[in-house]
């Protein structure tokens, strides 16, 4: 049996089974002490600064459209966020368009306001800091009626209290009265925040989505749609540091790294084995 | 200080790490453990999908509109008392619309359900067409050349000079719309310059290729970080 013959008759779990133990083995407390270097990039940073720049008071939209499978990247992009938003004391209107991210998203909002009393030595307040609308179907004409009235999609909040009588919603009408839009997605409703949030009316938005996601959305960075971009874990892990609270994002960078050495070791080995097998044919091609 | 963990807490987790490894023995081969996890997430996101979508879409939308809605004294919870309200009555056509949709399991009266179909297309290219055409092709085409300062004095990417990062946006485009016109044949200069527009594919197919990887990833840290702090929590 020739090299060739060995490496294509590799079974995939071992492929499967090595990438986990260079998965594990990072995680555990032998590799506590060691991290890697997060360099915030430019599309991260704009949107932290801008959130920085923002008075206390100002309004700003989070909608956090994603769901249980893509926590993993954009909890930690949420929770920094949040608790920056929190921090600098700016009143923030919570939503999710992602049908089973309703309860998940009022969990990590109250998290992170119940956490505030520990780390800055206040609790916002719901209602009065902030406010959960909750879920409605079909993004796009959320979205869009959104545009005209928050009350025309969201008469009332998750809990079933009417926008009018909640304190910080008095006044707040549209996209008019808020700073900017924020979007953590993991699917197509970061399209209909570009086209019916930006296009129609002109919304300041910013995306964070999961890392399948984030090439296709760099163009309209590029072209300025938006204002910034967070990409997946690294992009989550990016924000923590901005923020200063690193989390799960932050510690995931050091598996990572791991993780991409032993796939591209299985990726040259796979291309090694396609050489191979090019070279050992190529002469019996020549002999007929 | 120590911290208490709840019985609820300690439970729900475990049963999280069970799923966990049920759905991870598909890795080593198809069996009943992986069978029965895969089928209690699908039940219970379309059992808790139909719920949601009933209390926040069919009963506000439609319901709230059609009947008298009412307060529990006790809890001060909403509910339907079924009594019609007649103010909104007109909220019926969108009502009977929906239902026609469902004529699509009938061979004979399936004609109908054209009716609202035509109806939500018609509504829908009306949205998307005008906002489609700014948004993916003129603010794309501003972002590509309009948009580009070729500013030579600000660095850019790896301490190159932004101008010329947009001087390789605007190539890279033109080069790769060129590969995907066939009217004219793929030889000589035009198909040097199309050779150029595959590479510059490929760069994009590259660094989607590399996000996704680390998105894949990504999933299964959190999962053995949750499976970590789940052992942490029991021992």
């Amino acid at each position: 049996m020739t090299l060739h013959d060995r490496l294509l008759a590799l079974d995939r779990r071992w492929v499967f089974g090595v990438l986990a133990l260079f998965v594990i083995i990072p995680l555990t407390p032998m590799f506590s002490n060691f991290s890697v270097p997060v360099t915030p990039v430019k599309e991260v940073r704009e949107i932290y600064d801008f959130i920085e720049g923002l008075k206390p008071g100002d309004y700003i939209l989070l909608s956090l459209d994603y769901d249980p499978g893509s926590l993993a990247e954009l909890h930690p992009v949420a929770y920094a966020m949040l608790e920056q938003c929190f921090a600098k004391r700016l009143k923030v209107i919570t939503l999710t368009l992602s049908q089973t991210g309703a309860q998940m998203v009022e969990e990590a909002v109250k998290d992170v306001a119940d956490s505030c009393k520990l780390y800055h030595g206040f609790t916002p307040e719901r209602g009065i800091d902030y406010v959960y609308l909750g879920y409605k179907p079909y993004p796009g004409l959320i979205i869009l009626g959104m545009g005209m009235n928050f009350r025309i999609p969201f008469p009332q909040d998750y809990y079933g209290t009417t926008l009018d009588s909640i304190p910080m919603m008095r006044g707040i009408k549209n996209y008019d009265n808020v700073k900017a839009v924020i979007n953590l997605s993991a699917g197509n409703v970061s399209d209909y925040w570009v086209a019916d949030g930006n296009a129609r009316y002109g919304v300041k938005l910013a995306l964070a989505m999961t890392g399948v996601m984030a090439a296709d959305y760099y163009p309209y960075y590029q072209s300025r749609q938006i204002f910034g971009i967070i990409g997946g874990m690294k992009g989550a892990a990016e924000y923590e540091s901005l923020c200063k609270n690193p989390g799960t994002a932050t510690e995931a960078m050091k598996v990572q790294v791991f993780a991409h050495v032993v796939i591209i070791i299985f990726i040259i080995i796979g291309n090694l084995a396609y050489f191979l097998g090019r070279r050992q044919t190529a002469p019996t091609q020549e002999s007929r | 200080m120590e911290q208490t963990v709840s019985i609820g807490t300690i439970l729900w987790t475990t049963v999280g790490v069970f799923l966990t490894f049920c759905l991870f023995s598909f890795l080593y081969k198809d069996n009943p453990f992986y069978k029965f996890a895969e089928h209690l997430v699908v039940g219970v996101s379309v059992g808790y999908w139909a719920i949601l979508l009933y209390y926040n879409g069919i009963n506000p939308n439609l319901f709230s509109h059609l009947f008298v809605f009412a307060n529990d004294p006790t809890t001060g919870a909403e509910f339907n008392t079924w009594t019609p309200r007649l103010k909104g009555i007109h909220y019926i056509i969108p009502a009977l619309l929906g239902i026609a949709m469902w004529t699509r399991f009938s061979r004979k009266y399936s004609w109908i359900s054209r009716y609202p179909l035509a109806l939500y297309l018609g509504i829908s290219s009306g949205i998307a067409i005008p906002v489609t055409m700014k948004n993916n092709v003129l603010s794309q085409l501003r972002g590509t050349v309009v948009g580009l300062g070729f500013d030579w004095s600000v660095s850019g990417f790896l301490g190159v000079p932004q101008g010329i990062w947009d001087v390789v946006v605007v190539v890279g485009t033109i080069s790769s719309l060129i590969y995907f016109f066939f009217s004219k044949e793929h030889k000589g200069a035009w198909g040097g310059t199309a050779k150029l527009g595959i590479y510059t594919l490929m760069i994009g197919f590259g660094a989607t290729f590399g996000y996704t990887v680390m998105a894949r990833i990504s999933l299964l840290i959190y999962r053995i970080q949750y499976i970590r702090d789940w052992w942490k929590m029991i021992f």
